[in-house]
């Protein structure tokens, strides 16, 4: 049926007050506009477009308002999802950001990079009535609508000077809500940053294409309008160590949120091979350094690659296949050892990876890399598996089939197994507590053991999610205001 | 910021730069690199030793070689004129201590990064023995300096244009054999000088140092860009390093990861070139 049919269908039932669950059964799932598979293999412009007005407002009338609200729950930051909903739902966007922003400072990126199908989407009621995630209300689409709406968001009020610094290490997620949060107490907030441009994954690893980095910009300018202060090439633990921030330059908190951050390679013979890249070096030449602009302004090369193999299945490793898709691989195989349902990206990624030609080899395991007599890689040698017996947590474990080993034909190999934690702040800050994985011990209120030092996203996390990040910085800020107090 | 307050042409592709950079004047130590890039946008960063600083004045002391597009554009800044960025210092210090007689190997610019260790060594008590090389007598660098600080100097040139007609493996091997033998050998250079330094050392027992100059992004761990084998192990030179245990070291391996950009990196120095045609510069 015609879209805006419908919507004035169910808003004139609504406005008599007749709108009823079975009626809001019949709305369609509003799908993503997105750029088309092929034109976008070729360009690093933003696949998903976002919704129009009607289908904002058809797909909140979905929302059943049910009593219970379990989204909510699902939230890692409580957002009143329901209520924001219910906003859209009568016509009023700008109510709607404002309740989100109430627990949320980032909707612009979490409407684009949240995993909602195993978070608010999960419990929706709409949901569970179809037996079907993928019938939930689209609460992540919602959020980044109203958010995009209002891009020149106004500059948040700051509290008279308190004369108390405090320093903000990194400039990811978890940095930014801090400094944004600190800052409105009163407090001098510095960020400091190793890299030459602020953002931290948002802006080195996730690609343009999932998130245009002008949105983190808008937010950093923002806080940059607040009166926070951004350092970048400023290396805590190098070019000042946590204890001279706090000893002699007058920091008198400190949050510490410098992600994850050190590589994990698979241990596999043949990973010193030339065109063997770490994803987020991959990432990081492709993001950060504009490499597919290398020779048209930017300087930093990549492989020009025609097959590359992608190890791992998660967010990371979609972002690696599909910047190789658009760096011209003719090939790209994402190879995981596991099946498609294990897969931790989001299933929005699985699908526009698919679409894009990226081709899933699952079951399958990288046993070496092959070189050639110059030292580049000319082939993977991979062992199938196959799902054998469920283990303690009830998923199938894979096992190898022995003898079943084949050669993959590529010149490129990306690992994206994960991030361990970077060990300088812990080979700097004598008396910070870290665990055994490197990464570092908080309570509740993510303070450290260190006095005035608190510590959140995936340093603490170990490796894990922008609004987990964001969360933690919510509740270091708090802590950090109600510290700086007394 | 990361104003060039002086500039020195050192040899025909060689040189010298002082940078304002206060934090990391302070913070530096022997051994230790900061990454650099001429302009802010995206241009690449390139991981130089910081030779030098002086504290007072709030700068460090760069010395590079015009090898592509980014250290030629580098080249091209005039004091008075700024980097883009200078973040550091990364990578480890040198452990320096008394270790008795330390023999400083340096090759073609890697005399640049030589130098503050050895002057660090000379400083600890350590007597200091030279082996300065380059190709020929207009690429050598730093002679003036290291006679300051070594209570022995040999300068060699491949082509004998300079000094004694050598590699710096002949001598290094005389060393070795002298009684007592050198206690710490501290070898910077091209990756095959460094290599065949250890094959020379090992013979004799004489631990050897080496500074590994791989291929980095960030300079700080995050993306593994650097990794060398050492001792059968995967190191990132940029936290692990940037010396290492120059026996331990897989040097062909590590050779070939060095080439890995040749071709992109001739490209983007070609265009570079045409630009600074078109614009004037000589
Ligand atoms: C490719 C990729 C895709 C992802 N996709 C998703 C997704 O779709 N959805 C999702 O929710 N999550 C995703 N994640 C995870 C998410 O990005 C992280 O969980 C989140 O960014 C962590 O935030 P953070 O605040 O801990 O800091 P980070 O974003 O990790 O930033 C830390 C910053 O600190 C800086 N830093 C590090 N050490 C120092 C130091 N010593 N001194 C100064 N600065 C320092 C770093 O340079 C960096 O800029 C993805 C991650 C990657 C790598
Ligand atoms: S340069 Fe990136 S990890 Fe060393």
């Amino acid at each position: 049926m015609d879209i805006t049919k419908l919507l004035n269908e169910m808003l004139e039932k609504k406005a008599k007050g007749e709108l009823k669950a079975k009626d809001r059964y019949t709305i369609p799932m509003q799908e993503m506009p997105a750029q088309d598979a092929v034109a976008r293999r070729s360009n690093v412009k933003e696949v998903a477009t976002g919704y129009t007005a009607e289908q904002a407002h058809l797909e909140a009338l979905r929302c059943l308002q049910c009593p219970t609200a379990p989204c909510i729950e699902g939230c890692p930051v409580r957002i009143d999802i329901k209520g924001f909903i219910a906003a859209i739902a009568d016509g009023d966007n700008s109510k709607a950001l404002e309740i989100i922003k109430q627990n949320s400072l980032l909707p612009a990126v979490c409407g684009r990079v949240c995993p909602q199908e195993v978070q608010c989407q999960e419990k929706c009621t709409v949901g569970k009535k179809f037996k079907d995630i993928g019938q939930s209300v689209s609460i992540g689409r919602l959020e980044r609508y109203v958010a995009d709406l209002n891009q020149s968001s106004a500059v948040p009020a700051v509290a008279p000077a308190t004369g108390k610094k405090v320093a903000v290490i990194g400039s990811g997620p978890g940095g930014i809500v801090v400094a944004a949060d600190t800052r409105r107490a009163g407090h001098e907030v510095t960020i400091f940053e190793a890299f030459h441009k602020p953002g931290g994954v948002m802006v080195y690893g996730i690609p343009e294409f999932r998130l245009p980095k002008a949105i983190v910009q808008e937010e950093l300018q923002t806080l940059e309008k607040m009166g926070v202060k951004i350092a970048c090439n400023f290396i805590v633990g190098r070019t000042r160590t946590i204890e001279q921030l706090m000893k002699e330059d007058g920091f008198e908190a400190v949050y510490i949120g410098v992600g994850a951050g050190l590589p994990k390679f698979m241990n596999i013979p043949g990973e010193q091979l030339v065109g063997v890249y770490s994803a987020n070096e991959y990432l990081t030449r492709a993001n950060l350094m504009k490499a597919y602009a290398f020779g048209k302004g930017a300087d930093t090369p990549i492989a020009v690659s025609k097959k590359v193999a992608v190890l791992g299945g998660g967010n990371v490793a979609m972002d690696a296949a599909r910047v190789a898709v658009r760096l011209g691989a003719e090939k790209v195989y994402l190879v995981y050892r596991r099946s498609e349902v294990e897969m931790p990206a989001r299933i929005e990624e699985v699908h526009h990876a698919k679409e894009e030609g990226v081709i899933f080899c699952t079951l399958q395991n990288p046993k070496q890399i092959l070189g050639d007599d110059k030292g580049n890689v000319k082939g993977m040698e991979v062992l199938r598996y196959e799902l054998g017996a469920p283990d303690d947590s009830g998923r199938r474990r894979p096992v190898e089939i022995p003898g079943s080993e084949f050669v993959l034909d590529v010149d490129t190999v990306i690992v994206a197994i994960g991030n361990g934690a970077n060990p300088l702040l812990q080979q700097t800050t004598p008396g910070l507590q870290f665990n055994k994985w490197g990464n570092i011990v908080v309570d509740d209120n993510c303070k450290t053991s260190l006095e005035g030092v608190y510590a959140g996203g995936d340093i603490v996390l170990g490796a894990a999610t922008v609004i987990l990040a964001m969360g933690q910085g919510r509740i270091a800020a708090a802590a950090i205001n109600e510290y700086l107090k007394t | 910021m990361y104003e060039i307050t002086h500039k020195k042409q050192l040899s025909e592709n060689a040189f010298l730069m002082d940078v304002q950079a206060p934090l990391v004047a302070n913070a530096r130590k022997a051994g230790q690199f900061v990454i650099v890039s001429p302009n802010t946008e995206a241009g690449e960063r390139i991981p130089l030793t910081v030779a030098g600083a002086d504290t007072a004045a709030g700068t460090i002391r760069l010395i590079f070689q015009r090898v592509g597009k980014a250290t030629a554009q580098m080249a091209d800044l005039q004091v008075g004129q700024s980097l883009g960025y200078v973040a550091g210092p990364l990578g480890k210090p040198t452990h320096v201590e008394k270790f008795g007689t330390v023999v400083c190997i340096g090759g073609g610019i890697g005399n640049a990064p030589l130098l503050p260790i050895a002057t660090a060594m000379k400083e600890a008590g350590n007597r200091i023995i030279s082996i300065i090389g380059s190709r020929n007598k207009e690429l050598l660098i730093l002679e003036e300096d290291f006679k300051a600080i070594s209570d022995e100097i040999i300068v060699v040139t491949d082509d004998g244009s300079y000094g004694r007609k050598a590699l710096v493996t002949q001598p290094l091997e005389e060393i070795c054999q002298r009684q007592p033998r050198p206690d710490l050998a501290v070898a910077i250079g091209p990756a095959i000088m460094m290599k065949f330094c250890c094959e020379t050392t090992k013979k004799y027992n004489v631990p050897t140092q080496v500074s590994l100059n791989t291929i980095m992004v960030d300079g700080t761990g995050m993306c593994g860009g650097c990794r060398v084998e050492v001792g059968g192990k995967t190191q990132f030179v940029c936290v692990d390093g940037p010396e290492f245990d120059g026996h331990q070291v897989n040097f062909d391996q590590m050779m070939k990861r060095q080439g890995a950009y040749k071709d992109l990196e001739k490209k983007a120095m070609d265009q570079y070139q045409e630009h600074r045609c078109r614009i004037g510069l000589k």
